[in-house]
């Protein structure tokens, strides 16, 4: 359905002595997705993400490199590709002040579907995604997870083979997300569509993802299955805070005996990774009971996708690092 | 293909403004208001500024005002429509980019029609006289020139994509436009200097063009330029607006 060559974008920046200076927001990336994939686009912010999906979805022009989107050139043939996809960004598709359902025959209509046919799509979008009732809601009286699956459906309005969803998760409270991501893998179940999405989420690649890509610097670094990714990564941090400084070493020594990593020491907390912790820290905890090591806490974090970038890039995920 | 695409684009557009009349009202009342407490002051001057009616010479300098300054403020609509995805969410259908642009100037050049007959129907009260085919020819003029400056405007919108940008552009634009365009006086009453720099304002040409249409003159050279300036104006405004809105696109 994509199939990329060298894809890139560099932007005419400015540099501190105001000479002019290229910009590479994306450096030439190889994508691969094939029909009734879902595969996901993971990077920090700035990676080059949604430069890459803007230039999949002809909103960008490339600089060097081809692509082809569901058997289309994005260069020469942007109005087939255009038909083909469906692309729900991240920052909305709807007036806060129109009407729910006119905003979604209105956007039918725009890809040629007559009237009559973009209000029975658009009706019957409405009940998949469960925003029945809300044909004549104004988006901003509309709560966010109803606003996403909104967006979602005027993506799909005119049956698109491939959709591209830009964190389709982002801001949503928990039972808002679980519930877009049954919508979203029934994309597939339903209408056997092809999607490729971009998130900051493991748990969400986890659940909807068959493949990862995984981008950094405008290169793709990684891709893989969310699980290969996850092995790549030595189990859950297990992180003991003691009372006193002295102990550290000992306990230290005791979670050694379980770990799978080095264990890292800083004054009173000692770390380190543990395949499946949760069955070995009840022997460790009596372990250190024993010991009469004092502990004043104990933490244990699950492998998140943050961790999984560290591992491949050495750099944090968040933007700040 | 491209008119249906057109006509869906300004059916979302006056569908809109007219569920949120607050803005069409207001546009109304502008003129209303420059009618009733800015025309009296006029009327003792008219026979110093050498119009027999002060309203021929006035009307048509308030259709230019309202051609200018509704229209250019036209582009703040688009900020938010922008910010809200609406504009993205448009570029990935196959639809024409024109024809986003061209809905979107149709839905001003409608209100603007409509502020215009309202404008010069409420003058005949006020004792308007004049030529009545010259007032629709005067009223084209108009028309083909807000389309202009909507089109600016969004161009204007589209590329610096924030208020806070747009509103002193265009401040700094407008200001000296209705100042050196003779709209509220003609500029023949002022120095020579200023004479001289009003004549570099395209506006001026079409503000007197107007004036003389109103008065029955239609075959004068300045009808002339001032439908030259209104023509070339507006090529120029659709040109640089489809030019934006085709932008960044593959």
């Amino acid at each position: 359905m994509i199939h990329a060559r060298g894809l890139a974008r560099t932007f005419a920046g400015r540099g501190r002595g105001k000479e002019k200076e290229e910009v590479t927001a994306v450096a030439g990336v190889d994508i691969d997705v094939d029909e009734g994939e879902i595969v996901g686009f993971l990077g920090p912010n700035g990676a080059g993400k949604t430069t890459t999906l803007r230039m999949l979805t002809t909103l960008l022009k490339p600089t060097a490199g081809t692509a082809t989107v569901a058997g289309y050139d994005v260069a020469t043939q942007s109005q087939e590709v255009r038909r083909s996809i469906g692309y729900v960004s991240q920052s909305g598709s709807t007036s806060p002040e129109a009407r729910a359902g006119e905003e979604i025959m209105d956007h039918g209509m725009l890809y040629g579907i007559s009237q009559k046919q973009a209000e029975a799509r658009g009706r019957e979008l409405f009940e998949q995604l469960d925003l029945d009732g809300l044909w004549n809601r104004e988006p901003r009286a509309m709560s966010g997870g109803q606003r996403r699956r909104l967006d979602i459906a005027m993506g799909l309005v005119h049956d698109p083979t491939l959709v591209f969803l830009d964190e389709p998760t982002t801001g949503l409270d928990p039972q808002a997300r679980a519930n877009l991501w049954t919508h979203i893998s029934d994309l597939r179940v339903r209408l056997g569509s092809t999607v490729f999405l971009t998130t900051h989420y493991l748990d969400e690649a986890d659940v909807l993802c068959d493949r990862i890509l995984v981008i950094d610097h405008g290169s793709i670094v990684a891709s893989d299955t969310p699980d290969a990714l996850k092995r790549q990564i030595s189990g859950d941090l297990v992180e003991l805070v003691v009372s006193d400084p002295a102990q550290a070493p000992a306990a230290a020594a005791l979670l050694e005996r379980i770990a799978d990593t080095d264990v890292e020491t800083d004054a009173t907390s000692v770390s380190a990774r543990v395949r499946g912790a949760g069955r070995e820290i009840p022997g460790l905890i009596r372990a250190l009971d024993a010991a009469s090591i004092a502990l004043e806490s104990i933490e244990v974090r699950r492998p998140t996708l943050d961790d999984v970038f560290l591992t491949l890039t050495g750099r944090s995920l968040r933007e700040d690092a | 293909m491209f008119w249906r695409e057109t006509y869906i684009v300004f059916r979302r557009q006056l569908r809109m403004a007219l569920r949120n009349p607050a803005w069409v009202i207001i546009g109304l009342v502008q003129p209303i208001l420059y009618l009733c407490l800015f025309g009296p002051l006029l009327e003792p001057l008219a026979g110093q500024l050498g119009a027999q009616n002060a309203y021929t010479l006035f009307v048509p300098g308030l259709l230019v005002q309202l051609g200018l300054f509704g229209a250019l403020f036209a582009g703040f609509g688009l900020i938010a429509e922008w910010r809200a995805g609406v504009i993205e969410a448009e570029r990935v259908t196959p639809a024409s980019r024109t024809a986003l642009l061209l809905g979107r100037i149709l839905r001003d050049v409608l209100q603007l029609f409509v502020q215009g007959i309202v404008l010069i129907g409420l003058a005949f009260l006020f004792g308007l006289t004049g030529s009545v085919p010259g007032m629709v020819l005067g009223l084209v003029l108009t028309v083909l020139l807000g389309a202009a400056c909507a089109a600016a405007s969004n161009a204007l919108a589209l590329t610096t994509k924030s208020e806070d940008v747009m509103a002193p552009v265009l401040n700094s634009i407008a200001l000296p436009v209705l100042l050196l365009s003779g709209i509220l006086l003609p500029m023949t009453i002022g120095p020579q200097w200023l004479q001289v720099v009003s004549d570099f304002m395209p506006t001026k040409y079409i503000v007197n063009a107007i004036r003389e249409l109103f008065r029955g003159d239609f075959l004068t050279i300045t009808t002339m330029w001032g439908v030259i300036w209104t023509i070339v104006l507006f090529a120029a405004g659709l040109y640089i607006g489809t030019r934006t809105f085709r932008k960044e696109n593959a």
